[in-house]
């Protein structure tokens, strides 16, 4: 009997950590994979070509700039607006909202959340772009900055429900004994609670931007996909196009083994590092955040 | 929604078509002669995969395998004597037909469709007759706003497909750099690239600022259709069955299939029948254009 408990332990402790081991080993495959189609663009487009400002590969103008800022100033925008309302939804559900409310509001997020993104570009397309060309009386409504509002649609349900997790997290021993000092209810989420939940509510921030640079078929479909480089606060008003939309879109027709192949695989390894330089980026500050912490405590 | 995953489905469809075709030489082997090799360009390989799959539905005893790769490709197939039928959306070159001559092979030419590009706009644009010189000038980024073309004084949106598509290099080499192979004309910068043609049309139905182009079959009623001159001074003519048939209509082409001698046999009964109305009506629902009067 003890013999057998033991021997059913070792299994699922094994299996257990294989299945943590191996989030890392498809990382490492992914990225192994990227690189190995990805590096012969080195070999085969001069560096020089490959940080100008022309993308139009038929013609064997490999510039990425445009592609890497287009990205770029989507997601900032998608973040801009998921990180504000998200976070705010989040301390409204966990901390003001009354129960029956809760009750209502967090299935409602987790449906939003649930939204295929093709439906969410279907929708910008026939109705945000239009609308946004007449309201701003811009030349079209395909602009980043309609991708930049789908995004941030689409990013605030990842933030809102992590964020809202962490603040549930926080024990309510620390609202208590801060209203029990006189702080408001303002004070208390602002000061105490918030920040009690800062790695949590970082970690919710930095997937929803994960989910906003990573998001293809809405940004394809409202974009325009233009391949103009966008560095002005203007260019959130024109087209853009975007890494992942370009990968999308021409990788289907182009040629296994080209100069073409081997650049669209170099755009997902520049995608690939981004993302890992958010994480690090984040994990450091919450890293960090907590070391001081700590010292405090102790 | 329906419009953003049809295509996908076909590309699908095609993918998975293709990557069996290689497979069935094996089945069919044993009689060669209901095995027909079809192979070329990527203009007309939706088309040829459409016809075929009629085709093999109506005639279980024939097998036909599309593949794409290129005009170049399927015509360097037939010289080499590899495929039955050739697929080409341009004109076999004079020393193409040498090298063939020189492999003994006697390289046939077939109409088999026909591809017009319409340029579109919103029907509020006055602008309703260009020149091809105009068009050029409008997508390489020369002229930003409608007022130089006799328009209103509204910026120019240009529309465009995707560049990996036939279409848009046809426009590329046909109306931007006017059918001069040394132009080295680009497409504006800030060209939009739609991803669909239902992108393409859904944008020009609400943007007064917008022009596109798509394959004439692909046009839909409501949109305004641009009157076309080959030079300044010449007559504007609309893209329809008959301008393009008669050939007046500048932006057309012909889609060609060869063969390596009169076609016998199996391969001479499916040419015929790709020119019978029933096969023509495929044609016209993959937005080319019939050949004949139909």
């Amino acid at each position: 009997m003890e013999k057998s408990l033991n021997w059913r332990e070792f299994v699922i402790t094994r299996l257990i950590k294989a299945s943590g081991y191996s989030a890392i080993l498809f990382v490492a495959l992914i990225f192994f994979f990227l690189v190995r189609e990805g590096f012969p663009t080195f070999a085969e487009v001069e560096s020089k070509s490959l940080f100008n400002i022309r993308w139009y590969p038929i013609e064997d103008y490999f510039g990425i700039l445009p592609l890497i800022t287009g990205s770029l100033i989507v997601t900032i925008g998608a973040g801009l607006i998921a990180v504000p309302f998200g976070i705010g939804t989040a301390i409204y559900i966990s901390e003001i909202a009354p129960r029956w409310m809760r009750e209502i509001l967090k299935p409602l997020v987790e449906l939003l959340g649930g939204l295929p993104s093709v439906v969410i570009g279907f929708l910008g397309f026939l109705v945000l772009s239009p609308f946004l060309r007449v309201f701003l009386d811009l030349p079209t409504g395909l602009t980043a900055l309609t991708g930049s509002l789908l995004l941030g649609g689409i990013a605030v349900p990842t933030v809102v429900s992590v964020a809202e997790d962490a603040l549930d997290a926080v024990p309510r021993a620390y609202r208590e004994g801060a209203w029990a000092l006189g702080a408001t209810r303002w004070q208390t989420i602002w000061r105490v609670t918030l920040p009690a939940a800062r790695s949590g509510v970082l970690t919710a921030v930095m997937l929803g931007l994960g989910r906003a640079i990573g998001e293809t078929m809405t940004v394809m479909m409202v974009t325009g996909n233009a391949p103009v480089l966008a560095l002005k606060l203007g260019s959130l008003f024109s087209p853009v196009r975007t890494m992942t939309a370009t990968i999308a879109a021409e990788m289907g027709e182009v040629a296994n083994g080209s100069t073409h192949y081997h650049v669209l695989f170099f755009i997902g390894m520049v995608l690939f590092l981004i993302s890992l330089g958010v994480n690090i980026a984040a994990s450091s500050v919450v890293f960090r955040a907590k070391k001081r912490a700590e010292r405090i405590l102790s | 929604m329906k419009r953003f995953i049809l295509p996908g489905i076909a590309l699908l469809t095609f993918i998975f078509i293709q990557s069996c075709g290689p497979a069935s030489p094996a089945e069919a082997a044993p009689d060669s002669a209901a095995y027909i090799e079809n192979k070329g360009s990527d203009t007309i390989v939706n088309l040829a995969l459409a016809w075929a799959e009629k085709y093999q539905s109506e005639h279980p005893e024939v097998r036909i395998s599309v593949t794409g790769g290129g005009s170049g490709t399927g015509i360097a197939s037939l010289i080499n004597g590899t495929v039955d039928i050739a697929n080409a959306s341009r004109k076999i070159k004079e020393e193409e037909i040498d090298q063939a001559k020189s492999n003994g092979i006697e390289p046939v030419e077939h109409i088999i469709a026909r591809d017009a590009i319409a340029v579109i706009v919103n029907p509020e644009n006055p602008v309703s007759e260009l020149t091809l010189k105009q068009i050029s000038d409008i997508y390489s980024g020369k002229y930003s706003n409608w007022m130089e073309v006799g328009g209103d004084d509204r910026p120019i949106v240009r529309l465009s497909r995707e560049t990996n598509l036939g279409t848009h290099v046809y426009f590329l080499e046909t109306v931007l750099r006017l059918g001069n192979s040394d132009d080295q004309t680009l497409f504006s910068m800030d060209t939009l690239l739609l991803p669909s043609s239902e992108g393409i049309i859904a944008e020009l139905r609400q943007n007064p600022n917008a022009i596109g182009y798509d394959g004439l079959g692909y046009v839909p009623k409501d949109l305004k259709v641009i009157a076309i001159a080959k030079e300044e001074g010449g007559s504007y003519v609309l893209p329809s069955i008959a301008t393009v048939n008669d050939k007046s209509y500048p932006i057309a082409r012909d889609l060609y299939m060869y063969t390596d001698g009169e076609p016998t046999g199996m391969i001479k009964e499916y040419l015929d029948w790709i020119l019978s109305p029933e096969a023509q009506e495929i044609v016209a629902e993959l937005g080319f254009v019939p050949v004949g009067d139909q």
